[in-house]
């Protein structure tokens, strides 16, 4: 199966006072469908990378290719474009606008896409909310709901404009255990009933085991994977 | 409704206070500077329409704009003596011929034209004394250049016609001298004029110094007053197009010589002054609306900082920078239209208020209300730089915001 990300001698380095670096000559390649985790000490570059893989950040070296596409040469507009169309991120917190209702805060990325008809699109955010068993909550303000249904809502907007890849960063790190299992249970679903494409970033050894894959990541470059 | 302004209406709603005082300056604002603008722009045409009822739109002089070359400078242009003290040849007062530039001025389309010989008098009644001006007229020729017959209080114009010996005076010298219709007055001119004439017309212009010094007779009894025979030393000028003045007023005094002055020529220093007028009223008028713009821009920037995590959630999604700016310049935007909008309704209320408002303009005797100019592009004007200037407060904030970098923010936060 050809991959749906790969990337080749990715670095990203800062250029302050003391030069860092980030992510340090990284080769990838991640094939559609696959449930990959990503897993390393704190400060081993696991969120670094994984901006530059969802196209949030500029590699100082090396390309990324996404769904065949080689990415280096384009512009904020262009990777924003396949941010749209192509990922969906969900991150540690949950990161939904405080004031739109959690249906609104669903709808957003497909709203912004605007390829559909407004009905359709609530349409689409409801049933998505209905698969992660938070519709009850459709209408309600993020702060009404509990952090562990917020970080659903999240994955229901990852999954609005029906990306290739999922992109997760610690998502279960922020919640207790019972709403951390039901999350990995959903993520590991996606790849596995919806073929979906997830890349997730965690420190939990269970979590870890559910994946096709895991990546160890030290200092920066891949230890073992 | 597109999503970049939904979620600039969510931002505005979710700050209410904030962004009634921002909508509160902006309404202000506009509301001001309608009615300063509406207040300024009636009274100038007031003015100006008083200034183009009231007096002649030309008058032709007696004299030459330059003093006429004497005969000694004439013989010797390049004299190295030059002779000083030179007394200029003495002429008899007035416009020469004046029937033939009457004719010819007549035969400019669009004009009426009236000569007057106008001169210093002193009238007497009952043993009081008052220095004032006689102008000698043809009442029906007057009548087509000078508002006077509207002012008539009791008498008229044609009045003079009938009575050679008639004078018409002003309320203001009647109520002093405390004389009516038919009484006899006493004229003595420094020509040796002596006259005692029959008023036969009060007017009054409600311009009090005017109205007590003015007086008006028939040509020929002025002539005789002043002592020159067949002279007039005014040429009185109405035209159908006040603004064509200065035109026609150079083409006469090309073509006849002597100096003609159109009103504007004449008002130069009062225009003038209204356009200092203006450009203090609009400066001060615009200022309000700067400052209800700097309300604008601290709003937006109070915003944009405390939207950052939600701004780097939304590029996070795919919003591009473009998208970012847009909401920051659509709630730019909605502040200065709804601002505009309201701000004119309150405008046209304060206007409507001040159109009650009664007042004594000085010089003049009766009251008046405040002139209040009603015309739409003030209107326009009003709503357009209140758009502009939010929408300008907005840019820089809009811009912030476009330039966000999720990755830092999102660094920060985890
Ligand atoms: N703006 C920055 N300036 C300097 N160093 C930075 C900056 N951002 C991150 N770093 C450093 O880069 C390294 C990688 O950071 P990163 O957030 O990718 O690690 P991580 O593996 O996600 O860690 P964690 O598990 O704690 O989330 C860390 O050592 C961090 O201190
Ligand atoms: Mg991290």
């Amino acid at each position: 199966m050809s991959p749906v990300l790969q990337v080749e001698q990715l670095s990203k380095r800062l250029e302050d006072e003391i030069p860092v670096t980030l992510v340090d000559n990284i080769s990838l390649e991640i094939a559609a469908g696959e449930f990959v985790c990503i897993m390393g000490p704190s400060g081993s570059g696991k969120s670094s990378l994984l901006y530059l893989l969802g196209l949030l950040d500029i590699p100082s070296a090396g390309r990324i290719w996404l769904d065949g596409e080689d990415t280096s040469h384009f512009g904020e507009d262009q990777l924003a474009k396949r941010r749209l169309e192509k990922l969906g991120f969900v991150f540690q917190f949950h990161f939904l606008l405080a004031e739109f209702t959690v249906v609104d805060n669903v709808a957003l990325p497909m709203q912004r896409l605007g390829r559909h008809p407004q009905p359709a699109i609530r349409q689409r955010a409801l049933s998505l909310l209905e698969q992660l068993g938070v519709a009850d909550h459709a209408h309600k303000y993020p702060h009404q709901i509990s952090g562990g249904q917020r970080q659903r809502v999240a994955i229901a907007r990852a999954l609005i404009n029906d990306p290739l890849v999922i992109l997760a960063d610690e998502p279960t790190g922020n919640l207790d255990t019972a709403s951390g299992e039901r999350v990995q249970q959903i993520l590991a679903d996606l790849t596995h009933e919806m073929g979906k494409t997830v890349v997730a970033v965690t420190h939990d050894p269970a979590f870890a085991h559910r994946a096709d894959r895991q990546i160890m990541l030290v200092d920066g470059r891949i230890q073992s994977g | 409704m597109p999503i970049q302004l939904q979620i600039a209406l969510t931002h505005l709603t979710s700050r209410k206070r904030q962004t009634l005082v921002s909508l509160g300056g902006v309404i202000l604002g506009v509301a001001f500077f309608l009615a300063v603008s509406s207040l300024m722009r009636g009274s100038e045409q007031d003015f100006i329409k008083r200034l183009i009822d009231n007096s002649p739109h030309i008058t032709i002089y007696d004299e030459y704009r330059r003093p006429q070359t004497q005969p000694a400078q004439m013989q010797w242009p390049d004299a190295a003596i030059s002779i000083s003290h030179l007394t200029p040849k003495t002429e008899n007062r007035g416009i020469r011929s004046y029937r033939e530039k009457l004719a010819f001025i007549e035969l400019i389309p669009g004009l009426q034209v009236a000569p007057v010989l106008i001169g210093p008098a002193v009238l007497s009644f009952a043993g009081r004394e008052q220095s004032g001006s006689l102008s000698g007229i043809i009442p029906a020729k007057m009548k087509t250049v000078s508002t006077i017959q509207e002012k008539m209080l009791q008498g008229s114009l044609d009045a003079l016609t009938a009575n050679p010996n008639g004078i018409i005076i002003g309320k203001a010298l009647a109520d002093k001298f405390q004389l009516g219709l038919g009484r006899n007055l006493n004229l003595v001119t420094q020509d040796g004029g002596n006259r005692v004439m029959k008023v036969v017309g009060i007017y009054r212009t409600g311009n009090a110094n005017y109205d007590e010094t003015q007086t008006f007779s028939n040509l020929k009894p002025a002539q005789v007053m002043f002592n020159r025979p067949n002279r007039v030393n005014r040429l009185l000028i109405k035209l159908q197009d006040a603004y064509q003045a200065n035109l026609i007023a150079k083409r006469i005094e090309a073509n006849i010589g002597y100096k003609a002055t159109s009103w504007i020529e004449a008002s130069e220093d009062i225009l003038s002054l209204l356009t200092v007028r203006n450009i203090i009223m609009f400066s001060v008028v615009s200022a309000i609306l700067i400052v209800a713009s700097f309300g604008i821009y601290n709003t937006l920037s109070t915003i944009v900082m405390e939207k950052t995590r939600d701004i780097a959630i939304l590029k996070s999604m795919g919003f591009h920078a473009t998208d970012i700016r847009l909401i920051f310049l659509f709630e730019g935007s909605i502040i200065g239209a709804l601002g505009s909008v309201l701000g004119l309704l309150l405008g046209a209320g304060l206007m409507l208020i001040l159109g009650q408002i009664q007042v004594k303009p000085p010089g003049v005797l009766e009251m008046t209300n405040l002139p209040v100019w009603w015309g739409v592009e003030q209107f326009e004007l009003a709503a357009a730089f209140a758009l502009t200037s939010c929408i300008l407060a907005a840019y820089l904030p809009a811009r912030r915001a476009g330039d966000v970098h999720p990755v830092d923010i999102l660094r920060g936060q985890s």
